[in-house]
């Protein structure tokens, strides 16, 4: 056995009678780990506040009519064939409502569905919010706010006002707080609304909410089903767009393509909507990935060549033990035990001292300013990366010292013995 | 009488930088009990004989036996475990490990060895520096000793498994007169007193002449004393 107690207790020995070198070399672990444990935290952090904020405000699978989906000329169904081209320039599409019909029923039917979470049907308009002599382009989105709230959790949201104010009143909305804040309107404020068609309506704040997305909090505005057919004059079976939230995210891509062959109607999965999203992840991680490994690359050079120096150091000792009888793999198991144990406790002191600056991180105040509502810097901590944290460290260092410790196998005691 | 070491037909060549004949085809035997000095002059071959009985060094030709046992063509793990119980060395450099005591380092080949409990083998190397007037200076670093005690604390080392034979490299090469006596009178009294056989390579008159045997070397032969 490489780990008897008799080399146990030379490597102990050695690692004591030299304490300052085995403080040194532990170090060099200490730092890689905990700038390890330290990066990996915030990157998720980062990474997790990014994804659950784009998450939370975004559906799994949207179900709308696309302007001019995949419509075929007239020229090519009447003139088809292989030996015929046919070019038509600038095609435009059809003049058709922008509604799925049957909204209603597809909305019932997924429901029904085991891998769907919540269902959404709405119907949304463009709309300009009149502000004095300035108009300031919106989205207008009519929900079932029980529904949507199942989906996105609307309520928690609420920053003044409340839900069931906009339940109960019919022409009431619930507009995001960036907007609100621009036009200087409060719950119980009246604004001015005018349609795609020209229409001009009047429609009332019943408070404001903020998902601490810009994009959405500047031009969101939620309000019935009832209130926006109205509003564009459309009877009460009129949805534009159907907001699908699943058990499983992994499965939007799949059921999406499900959907939209069985629907007849354009089903985009979430992936799609935020690639770019999802590649600066992909860039993030890879990149934190890339960090992590060199500094504990750079670890574990710093212990191989401790191990290395002991060695040397220990040349004539090796060659008196193996002429005392010492075998080879006696000789790897004092020097790789040594390597283990600076690797164990320089991961050991590593990780509380990446927790403990994690968690000073974490306690920084950050303004995510107008597009995260976060206060503090995100840190992620899972255990998980402190059990990687220490098992990379000591398979590191165990890896690092194991060469040095085969050369010290190695010595041909007659030539150091000689003289 | 019982032969304790036989050697037969010992070549061994040195291929850097050219390709030379160290030993020439030695033959000896060396029987229980006796003290035997190999000398020469520099450059003859006897510490590259003495390595060759020591299996630290396998690349020769010819044969060699201990205790009834062929060494020639065992692996190294197994010469590890035979020098470990059968052979105790003493070097011109008492070569003990700096951070251990005096004690540990009497006490390591046996605890390698395994085959008494951690307090009979302390007790027994208490005894070994006992015969050797090294007890008062047992619990103390091995560093922090003179020359002559050094070596005196390899000798307990050599001695501590009680091995068939105890080989010496010019152990006296790097001690003043007054301890190279000490270490003399030390191998004389083993000899004569407890039977140890002893194998020494010197190039002192002196010593060689008050031992039992005398092998002289000249360019890898054994010129007298076989």
């Amino acid at each position: 056995m490489w780990f008897n107690r008799l080399n146990l207790k030379i490597a102990r020995i050695h690692l004591f009678s030299k304490k300052k070198q085995t403080v040194i070399a532990s170090l060099g672990v200490t730092f890689g780990i905990a700038m390890f444990v330290l990066m990996i935290s915030v990157m998720t952090g980062v990474n997790k506040l990014l994804e659950d904020t784009q998450l939370t405000s975004t559906p799994h699978v949207r179900i709308y009519r696309d302007v001019g989906h995949e419509r075929p000329t007239l020229l090519s169904l009447y003139n088809s064939g292989d030996t015929n081209w046919n070019l038509v320039h600038h095609q435009k599409p059809k003049d058709e409502p922008l509604n799925l019909r049957n909204g209603l029923l597809i909305a019932r039917s997924l429901e029904k569905n085991p891998a769907v979470l919540g269902v959404s049907p709405q119907v949304s308009s463009q709309v300009f919010f009149n502000y004095g002599p300035a108009q300031l382009s919106g989205m207008l989105v009519g929900v079932d706010m029980e529904k949507e709230d199942r989906l996105y959790n609307v309520r928690s949201k609420v920053k003044s006002g409340s839900l069931e104010a906009l339940v109960s009143s019919n022409d009431g909305i619930l507009m995001g707080k960036g907007l609100a804040d621009k036009m200087q309107v409060k719950a119980g404020d009246k604004v001015t609304v005018t349609t795609p068609k020209g229409d001009v309506v009047l429609l009332r704040v019943v408070g404001t909410f903020q998902m601490g997305i810009g994009a959405i909090d500047n031009v969101r505005c939620y309000t019935s089903l009832q209130t926006v057919q109205k509003i564009l004059q459309q009877n009460t079976r009129y949805i534009t767009d159907i907001h699908v939230k699943l058990l499983d995210l992994n499965k939007s891509t799949p059921l999406a393509r499900e959907w939209q062959d069985r629907f007849g109607y354009r089903a985009e999965d979430w992936e799609t909507a935020n690639a770019t999203i999802l590649v600066s992840f992909t860039i993030r991680n890879i990149m934190t990935g890339v960090v992590v490994m060199t500094l504990l690359v750079v670890a574990g050079f710093g212990i191989y060549n401790i191990m290395n120096m002991t060695v040397y150091d220990k040349m004539k000792d090796i060659a008196i033990m193996k002429a005392t009888g010492f075998e080879s793999k006696d000789i790897i198991g004092v020097f790789i035990s040594q390597a283990a144990f600076i690797g164990l406790m320089g991961a050991v002191v590593g990780l509380c001292i990446g927790y403990i600056l994690s968690y000073l991180v974490s306690r920084v105040p950050f303004d995510g300013g107008e597009f995260l509502s976060v206060d503090h810097f995100p840190v992620n901590f899972d255990p998980k990366f402190y059990v990687f944290g220490i098992v990379f460290g000591v398979v590191t260092t165990i890896l690092a010292g194991y060469f040095p410790s085969r050369k010290a196998s190695k010595v041909d005691p007659v030539e150091i013995l000689r003289g | 009488m019982e032969k304790v070491l036989v050697a037969k037909g010992l070549n061994k060549y040195f291929t850097e930088p050219n390709r030379f004949q160290v030993l020439k085809n030695i033959t000896f035997s060396v029987e229980k009990g006796e003290f035997l000095s190999v000398i020469g002059k520099s450059g003859c071959g006897k510490s590259t004989l003495l390595y060759l009985l020591s299996t630290m060094d396998t690349d020769y030709e010819g044969s060699i036996e201990m205790k009834g046992q062929l060494l020639t063509g065992k692996g190294q793990n197994e010469l590890a475990k035979f020098r470990n119980k059968n052979l105790g060395f003493v070097f011109q450099f008492h070569y003990l490990l700096p951070e251990f005591s005096a004690l540990e380092n009497v006490m390591l080949p046996a605890l390698k060895l395994g085959e008494y409990s951690k307090e009979e083998i302390e007790s027994r190397a208490y005894e070994k520096l006992k015969l050797l007037d090294m007890h008062d200076y047992a619990l103390k670093k091995s560093t922090k000793l003179s020359g002559g005690q050094q070596q005196r604390v390899a000798i307990a080392r050599a001695l501590i498994n009680d091995p068939a034979i105890i080989m010496g490299d010019e152990p006296t090469g790097n001690l003043d007169k007054a301890n190279t006596d000490t270490v003399f009178n030390i191998f004389k009294e083993l000899s004569r007193e407890m039977g140890q056989t002893i194998i020494t390579v010197t190039h002192d008159r002196d010593f060689a002449n008050s031992s039992d045997r005398i092998i002289e070397m000249s360019d890898g032969e054994i010129i007298k004393g076989n």
